[in-house]
């Protein structure tokens, strides 16, 4: 179960709202590459995980992804709090604004809604970890385009931590795949799934 | 880096993130003998700091809510709040 913290895993301590940043940062929450996407997948992934190294690591970056969530509506949160009608329209927010006035609801940049469609739970150890090691990817690169969009330093700085930690989550990834394939007959890692065959 | 009542937090910050990190190279890692001493250190020094938190400023954890006569877990500010 989960215990929470008061405190975010790293800072986030914006001073200038502003409302185009926070249209496009929406997608680390509710986007297809999001944090909200990644910790549902690999918290779901761990059930059918029967290596217990892979489990734990499923359930441990799936609960960092929880704090990054966290962290990413925190940025969209002090972005759009004090922002006047004015700069609401002038930032492209009116649509957001009228469904959810500077409320936070998972969305993608582009408005499409949150999905479970946006990430696979196979039942299958090696197609898993190829999906997480992708997601990590897509995150990364998604960060990567924030980056490139946003120019406030204290926005910025978040950004770059959670960036970070893609490439983290993708080395980690990577080693539970090994871990995995280290389990199976190295002439045929395809014989059988061991979350389910006998 | 800023003064006063948040800089505790951001100390609070950094040691827990130290155990946060090592925890997930332990899970594919996990008889690696010198992150196992890392881990130990890291998680004592967060234990430390936690608890100074704690003393100085409130709860980290709803458990942390002494028994005084009021669940201050709702007073201080939340974390998104962008206040500590």
């Amino acid at each position: 179960m989960w215990t929470y913290d008061r405190k975010l895993q790293y800072p986030v301590k914006i001073a200038r709202p502003n409302a185009a940043a926070a249209k496009v940062i929406i997608s680390q929450f509710g986007g297809p590459d999001g944090e909200l996407a990644a910790s549902q997948r690999y918290l779901s992934q761990r059930y059918s995980m029967p290596y217990r190294e892979v489990a734990g690591l499923l359930t441990d970056i799936g609960t960092e992804e929880m704090a990054h969530m966290e962290m990413v509506c925190a940025i969209v949160h002090q972005l759009t709090r004090d922002l006047t009608i004015q700069q609401i329209e002038e930032g492209g927010l009116a649509p957001y604004f009228t469904d959810h006035t500077v409320g936070l609801w998972p969305q993608a940049a582009s408005g499409t809604p949150f999905s479970a469609t946006v990430f696979a739970s196979k039942g299958d150890p090696i197609t898993d970890l190829h999906e997480d090691m992708a997601a990590e990817q897509k995150a990364r690169t998604t960060y990567d385009n924030l980056i490139r969009l946003v120019d406030d330093p204290d926005v910025l700085d978040p950004l770059r931590f959670l960036r970070e930690r893609e490439i983290v989550h993708f080395q980690r990834f990577g080693e539970g795949l090994r871990i995995v394939q280290d389990h199976l007959d190295a002439q045929n890692f395809y014989a059988f799934n061991p979350a389910y065959d006998r | 880096m800023a003064r006063g009542a948040d800089s505790l937090m951001r100390q609070l910050q950094a040691a827990s993130f130290a155990v946060d990190d090592l925890k997930l190279y332990l899970d594919t890692h996990p008889t690696d003998p010198r992150a196992l001493e890392q881990y130990c250190r890291c998680r004592d020094i967060h234990g430390m700091v936690a608890a100074k938190y704690v003393a100085e400023v409130g709860p980290l954890t709803a458990e942390d809510v002494p028994c005084d006569g009021r669940w201050t877990w709702v007073d201080a500010p939340w974390p998104w709040e962008g206040e500590v």
